[in-house]
């Protein structure tokens, strides 16, 4: 028998059923109904630019389970606000009070430990995200730690790989950028052919390597297809490791205040195929061509 | 402004003291008077941050810059962020509802330190007057409210070291205020008084006060070595003279996250008071809100970071205050979830001051949802910076803290002026503003995931729709302040009158006449034990037909 659930028509279905239906089975067929609703929600409703590099896809995944996760707790709560004012609301005429209920200690002792598993299920898993992004290898520790004495520590931001220990992608060597940042423009330099360019090209499935330094403020390097962001920081090198997966031109934003033109200080990356980049690389060699 | 001055004032009332409305604008020493000098004080300042909020909206509408100048467009960004955090919600939820509040609630005639009291609240104009005449003068600072370096250093010094000096007297103001707090709860209660019998908002500002007094020190301490590398040329934090910019946030956000807390904890002890009276019921959980509380303060403490995931900060940092961050959300979600056992089986009337508190409830849960997936450092990676944060510590501030603050003066407008305000503005105040607020801040979610970073007087046109959604939003926002200003004002004179006691509440502070007499009480102040003994068995004492002095002075 199929039994339709309506906040409101508790006493309907006492009428009609002659018994009244349990609120524990009530309960949990709504707390199914939310689950469910929320894990739907949370895998089908895309808010996310198209993903571009290889940690896309795996940022993607935790913003499901995370959107999936807050759905379900904001529509249950809000459920319970708005069905608590509309059935416990004062009636014309009602004067007397409320429950003189001061609490209780098993279920007190519920929502602690629920919201506490939650919690640490979430962190263990966007540790685990962490991981595979490539976010806890040491920040060139291994080469660079006599180093930390000439001021030259590299910081740096998520898929960050001095050393190759997280050549995730089979065997290429990834492409070596440098990138300044300066108000309010981003400079490439690719080492490799001496090339400086205001516009950044990579090649598609192969992994690069930022190193990034910043001229006069704080500048932050932000490719929202790529999920990446890290500051770009004066008098402290930073680096930024990514493995760009779909062709295409996408937007390079600044993401940290720098001065008046904050606003416009973007620029573009263009992800080529492999022979179109080397073409770039080629027509570009030795001849400093810095586009606006 | 606002108020009406009592018609007739307690022969033993001290005559050193100024009387009728001229007090407000005196160095009174009188906490009611200093809490409501602190509320209407506040509210202006909340009027010129808002009409900022409206040109920075406006200029959002379109993706060009075209309503004012880029450097004219930082200065006022950045005194939006100043003037709402410093000057409206601290000072409000901390100083107005704290000073009005907490000597009743300890059974005392004032506060421990009336003068320091006094001296707390006058650093406030001044403080907020320097920095709006700043943006006039010389042009205000452009740097936001984080006031980075080096961008603080580079850009124009006059306004940054106006702005410097103003947050430096706000910041004292608010330790002033935090030692206060603190002697109040702890030494001023009366005798027989326990701890634990302290209504919610004591606990609220007791541990809020804790972390004023722990946290900001630091802060000035921070900005005095700025403005020294301004000034003076120092090098703390100007890396071309081998200072570090990484430290300056580090130092920065050890307040200002506390800031966070000390911007909703008061909200969260006021939402404490005000449930328990409307729905008529007890408290859910007393105990375990007081170790909540405690909790937050704690772990409040040691999150800063997670304000700097993509600066420079190495892994092992990234992972604790991922952890630390995300458990801050157990002792929260124990509030939360008190209040909703507050409301169920209550009496619940639906009237402003509860459409307020449920609002908050409401929007304060997306706020936390987006501050724990925030906590997360891949997920922060993508969106830190962005309009994703923007709408996420909006939720928190304006849609916890502010609604809280309307909230308030729905429930204790009667007591402060003894008029009631009326319910149905206050109910089209409500609704204005939580759909302006909604339709304001959801959509940003949208534009930090896709792209649009904050701060910034150009977008991409791809936004410009979502944009323009968000200012309509702001505009029914910017609306909903006239009816709310339209009913304090005309409540004040021509409001039903109140009683001692509308709300049939336990509190002390409606245990005595409304507006309450300088010094609080006629007589001995009462013993309240159980200031949320709502839904006591009806053989006892008839709630319906008592009120409340009723009850503490045995029916007499």
């Amino acid at each position: 028998m199929v039994i339709v659930i309506n906040l409101h028509s508790l006493k309907r279905h006492k009428l009609r059923f002659g018994v009244p239906i349990p609120s524990a089975i009530l309960t949990l067929v709504l707390g199914m109904l939310l689950v469910l609703g929320g894990l739907w929600i949370g895998q089908n409703i895309n808010l996310l630019p198209v993903d571009a590099s290889a940690n896309a896809p795996i940022y993607d995944e935790l913003f499901r389970v995370l959107f999936s996760i807050g759905t379900i707790l904001f529509v249950g709560i809000v459920g319970l606000i708005v069905f608590s004012l509309v059935r416990f609301r004062r009636r014309p005429g009602q004067l007397g009070d409320g429950l003189a209920l001061e609490g209780n200690l098993p279920l007190e002792v519920f929502w602690t430990a629920v919201p506490a598993i939650v919690v640490l299920f979430v962190g263990l898993y966007s540790y685990d995200i962490y991981e595979r992004m490539g976010g806890m290898v040491p920040l060139g520790h291994g080469d660079h730690g006599s180093e930390t004495m000439v001021d030259q520590r590299i910081w740096g931001g998520i898929g960050s790989t001095q050393d190759s220990q997280t050549a995730t992608t089979v065997g290429i060597a990834p492409l070596p950028i440098e990138v300044t940042a300066m108000q309010f423009a981003f400079l490439f330099h690719y080492p490799d052919g001496d090339i400086i360019s205001g516009e950044m090209h990579v090649p598609v499935d192969r992994p690069v390597s930022l190193k990034m330094e910043a001229k006069d403020v704080i500048h932050a390097f932000w490719i929202p297809e790529f999920r990446l962001k890290q500051d770009v920081i004066p008098g402290q090198p930073t680096v930024l490791d990514f493995t760009p997966t779909r062709t295409g031109n996408y937007s390079i934003v600044c993401a940290e205040l720098c001065g008046p033109y904050h606003g416009g200080m973007r620029s573009s990356v263009v992800v080529d195929s492999a022979d179109d980049f080397d073409s770039w690389l080629q027509s570009n060699r030795k001849i400093p061509a810095a586009e606006a | 402004m606002t108020i009406t001055a009592p018609q007739k004032t307690a022969p033993t009332s001290p005559s050193l003291q100024p009387e009728g409305w001229l007090r407000y604008l005196s160095f009174s020493v009188d906490h009611k008077v200093i809490g409501i000098q602190y509320l209407v004080c506040g509210f202006a300042f909340y009027l010129i941050g808002g009409a900022m909020a409206g040109a920075i909206r406006t200029e959002l509408l379109s993706p060009v810059s075209d309503f004012m100048a880029r450097d004219v467009y930082n200065q006022i960004l950045t005194l939006h962020g100043t003037v709402m955090i410093f000057l409206w919600i601290v000072p409000v939820v901390n100083g107005a509802f704290g000073n009005y509040l907490i000597p009743f609630y300890v059974g005392a005639r004032d506060m421990a330190y009336p003068r320091l009291n006094a001296v707390a609240f006058w650093l406030i104009p001044p403080a907020g007057l320097m920095l709006i005449s700043s943006y006039f003068i010389t042009g205000a600072a452009q740097s936001g409210w984080t006031a980075y370096p080096p961008l603080s250093i580079t850009t124009p010094a006059t306004g940054q070291i106006i702005w410097i000096l103003s947050v430096l007297l706000l910041g004292g103001s608010s330790i002033f205020g935090g030692i206060n707090f603190i002697a109040t709860i702890l030494k001023l209660r009366r005798p027989g008084l326990k701890l634990m019998q302290l209504p919610m908002y004591c606990w609220a500002m007791l541990g809020t006060s804790i972390l004023v007094v722990l946290s900001t020190p630091v802060l000035a301490g921070t900005l005095i070595m700025l403005s020294f590398d301004i000034v003076a040329h120092t090098g703390f934090f100007n890396p071309g003279m081998g200072g570090n910019v990484v430290v300056y946030q580090h130092l920065f956000w050890f307040y200002s996250h506390p800031a966070v807390y000390i911007m909703v904890l008061p909200a969260f002890g006021l939402v404490s008071e005000i449930l328990p009276v409307h729905c008529r019921k007890p408290l859910f959980g007393y105990t375990t809100m007081v170790y909540s509380i405690m909790a937050i303060v704690g772990l409040g403490l040691v999150v800063w970071a997670h304000h700097m995931f993509t600066s420079g900060t190495p892994p092992w940092m990234r992972l604790f205050f991922t952890i630390a961050t995300a458990f801050i959300a157990v002792p929260t979600g124990i509030k939360f979830f008190n209040w909703l056992a507050t409301l169920w089986g209550g009496r619940i009337s639906l009237n402003s001051a509860v459409l307020f508190s449920c609002g908050f409830i409401v929007n304060f849960v997306l706020g936390g949802i987006t501050g724990v997936a925030l906590a997360q450092v891949p997920f922060d990676v993508h969106v830190h910076d962005t309009y994703f944060v923007v709408a996420h510590f909006h939720y928190i501030v304006y849609g916890g803290s502010v609604f809280v603050i309307f909230a308030s003066i729905y429930h204790w407008y009667p007591k402060i002026t003894g008029r009631m305000l009326d319910e149905h503005l206050g109910r089209l105040h409500f609704l204005l503003t939580f759909v302006g607020f909604n339709l304001c801040f959801a959509p940003q979610h949208w534009l930090g995931l896709n792209g649009m970073p904050r701060r910034g007087a150009e977008y991409d046109p791809q936004f410009q729709l979502v944009n323009q959604i968000s200012s309509a939003g702001a505009l029914l926002m910017a609306i909903s302040t006239l009816p709310f200003l339209w009913n304090v004002i005309a409540s004040a004179f021509y409001g039903a009158i109140a009683g001692d006691n509308p709300w049939r509440a336990l509190t002390p502070e409606w245990l005595t006449s409304s507006p309450p007499p300088v010094e609080n009480w006629k007589g001995e102040p009462p013993l309240v034990t159980h200031p949320y003994g709502y839904g006591t068995p009806a053989n006892e004492i008839d709630l319906n037909s008592a009120s409340g002095s009723d009850l503490w002075r045995g029916g007499q």
